[in-house]
């Protein structure tokens, strides 16, 4: 048996200027995690990456990646992610300077 | 150092002419990101975690002021004001935009220095001693060699597909301080009957499956260097494995088929290549030769060193730990550290570079250098400038007395940065320095090489340092091995495991526990943490990392 799908976003390199960003339900691209489109089904989730990867001039590397779900907001399930939401450990460099 | 002649200044500005068309083609949607990525690599830049990377080489990791300039330049104009100095001598910058990745590899073409081959399966750039032509204990400066193999691999057009990277480093001491034993080919300058020639080491690397280097050749003139380098690479090249990412280094082709095999192969193949060398590379060699010739040295008082030396602790114990024999008595190789207790290993901000830059322009013969352990060297300083030098090196933060020290790490960006890493890295130096440096207890434990890398790949050559920490995701949770014993010297040699790995929040009192072991375990200031454990063995050291499990066995054993 396979095993159940566990909620995931679509998440990808912007092509200009590498940021992470997060597919919407509006088909936009955001940086921000919590404006991502939080995908709850297995079919819908192939079809979002589909539609991201048809992008490649604005995207690169796109795939899913597990979120954890409480009360609505989605938080990365994997340390890798979380880095990935806010920028390195070392510097305020990235989203965590940029989007606060 | 070498200049730049016409030739090179053409072939740069039209391999960046290229590179610009190719990112305009990405951008418009006429190259897809497949096939970019191969273009893109080829010259420097990767997709990080957060962003684009640009890795610049530093060929044999030498540069002068007006190059460490421009690369304080770039890091303000392009990047967030600081660069990262690697294990490779190479600068990294983290944070380019696409668009401005042409322009910056043309500010670099302008002071001669590039980005070709600093990814791929290429030849990457070749590194070298960081002491060369300074060190007292060389036999020739191994960078006309280095630059001479510069130019041969540079878009050589049999090697642009190897089954894997290719890395090349050259030594001219007897002292590896360039760990020719974890390269591709490892190059050390030796005599044989009064003639100059390499030992020339094959199969070693770090990575998933640590070898020490093989001895292809003891004795290889120095005339038949490029032939019999290319003799091997195109052995390589055919041999190695294409079906396994991780089978695919020549360390890997060397074991599987025997040193011996290999060395018959290359013999004949250089058999057939030596007549094709008809001289040629002889003379460029030679060219290149002249343009390194040892700086007209100073011969000015050294009573400013003297006075300052014993007027000044501070200056003191900076000149005791950062200072290395110069083969000029009157000068010395000063080492300026890039790791300030807390700091980043190997980053350097702009204001800083300018300060390093303005010193070797001003008081050190206009030489600089990258070490393999990330820091910056002034390879030609006489010594009544040390102290000028080290008051400017205090004002930028630059003055740290640790070279060698325990707080002289080596860390790869780690899961900060980098796509491939599996843990941070760049944290756990940072505390580690700056636990010991609150402890004071720094100096006391003398000689001490730690290495940390944030995945199997092993840019922190983790494999060799004296406590060597390994980051891995263990399930879902950063997790940090401990390797005891390695070595990166000529008597190179690959860390043992220690055990079980710790937790983030672990590593470093695990890191403690082990040095207060050492140094209740020594039998003198002077025996080194890695003497000692020659000594004794991993086992005391193992009792000391896992103190639970050692008791829990005292009580079965009772």
């Amino acid at each position: 048996m396979s095993k159940p799908f566990t909620p995931k976003v679509v998440t990808a390199n912007a092509l200009l200027e590498g940021d992470v960003i997060y597919l919407t339900t509006s088909d936009e691209w955001s940086r921000d995690l919590a404006e991502a489109e939080v995908i709850e089904d297995e079919a819908h989730g192939d079809l979002r990456l589909l539609h991201a990867m048809s992008q490649p001039d604005h995207v690169v590397g796109a795939y899913m990646a597990d979120v954890l779900v409480t009360d609505g907001a989605a938080r990365p399930a994997h340390f890798r992610e979380e880095f990935r939401t806010k920028g390195p450990s070392n510097y305020n460099h990235g989203k965590q300077s940029e989007l606060n | 150092m070498y200049q730049y002649n016409d030739f090179d200044r053409d072939f740069l500005a039209e391999r960046n002419a290229q590179f610009r068309a190719q990112v305009e083609r990405r951008i418009d949607g006429s190259l897809t990101e497949d096939e970019f990525k191969p273009l893109r690599l080829m010259n420097g830049l990767y997709l990080q975690l957060h962003a684009y990377m640009l890795r610049v080489a530093i060929p044999y990791g030498t540069l002068n002021a007006d190059q460490m300039d421009v690369l304080a330049d770039i890091a303000d104009k392009w990047d967030k004001g600081y660069g990262h100095f690697t294990t490779r001598q190479n600068i990294q910058y983290n944070w380019p935009e696409l668009r401005d990745v042409p322009d910056m590899l043309d500010a670099l073409g302008e002071v001669g220095m590039h980005a070709i081959q600093t990814s791929g399966n290429t030849i990457r750039n070749v590194t070298a001693d960081h002491f060369a032509g300074a060190a007292a204990d060389e036999i020739e400066d191994p960078r006309p060699t280095a630059e001479l193999l510069r130019q041969w691999s540079t878009d050589h057009p049999e090697f642009q597909f190897l089954p894997r990277k290719f890395k090349i480093a050259v030594t001219g001491s007897p002292n590896d301080r360039a760990v020719i034993k974890a390269h591709d080919i490892g190059l050390r300058m030796v005599t044989k009957d009064g003639a100059k020639g390499y030992e020339v080491v094959i199969g070693g690397g770090l990575g998933r499956t640590p070898m020490i280097g093989k001895v292809l050749r003891d004795f290889l003139p120095k005339a038949d260097l490029l032939p019999y380098a290319e003799a091997i690479v195109s052995v390589y090249n055919l041999l190695g494995r294409r079906d396994n990412k991780y089978k695919a280094r020549i360390k890997i082709t060397v074991h599987e088929n025997g040193i011996e095999t290999i060395r018959d192969l290359v013999e004949d193949r250089f058999a057939q290549l030596k007549p094709l060398f008809k001289g040629v590379d002889q003379d460029m060699l030679a060219g290149i030769e002249d343009q390194f010739k040892s700086p007209e040295f100073s011969t000015a008082s050294l009573a400013p060193f003297k006075e300052a030396y014993h007027s000044d602790p501070v200056f003191r114990s900076w000149a005791d730990t950062n200072l290395t024999a110069h083969r000029n008595s009157d000068y010395s190789i000063v080492s300026i550290s890039i790791k300030a207790h807390g700091q980043t290993p190997g980053d350097a901000t702009s204001d800083q570079m300018r300060v390093m830059a303005e010193i070797a322009r001003e008081l050190a013969h206009n030489e600089l250098r990258i070490s393999h352990e990330q820091n910056v060297i002034l390879p030609h300083v006489h010594k009544s400038n040390l102290p000028a030098i080290h008051a400017r090196l205090k004002d930028v933060g630059l003055a740290t007395a640790n070279i060698g020290k325990i707080s002289d790490i080596i860390a790869c960006p780690g899961m900060d940065y980098c796509a491939l890493a599996t843990a941070r890295s760049i944290p756990v130096a940072q505390q580690i320095a700056t636990r010991f440096d609150a402890l004071k207890l720094e100096h006391e434990i003398g000689d001490l090489k730690i290495k940390i890398s944030g995945c199997i790949n092993a840019c922190g050559h983790h494999h060799v340092g004296h406590i060597g920490i390994l980051g891995l995701d263990r399930a879902g949770v950063e997790n940090y091995q401990i390797t005891l014993g390695g070595d990166h010297t000529e008597t190179a040699a690959i860390g043992e495991r220690a055990g079980p790995g710790f937790a983030y929040d672990e590593i470093v009192p695990a890191i403690e526990r082990l040095i207060a072991a050492y140094l209740d375990l020594r039998d003198s200031a002077e025996e080194r943490f890695i003497d000692a454990y020659r000594r004794l063995g991993l086992a005391p050291f193992k009792a000391a990392l896992y103190p639970d499990t050692s008791a829990e066995a005292k009580a079965d054993a009772a």
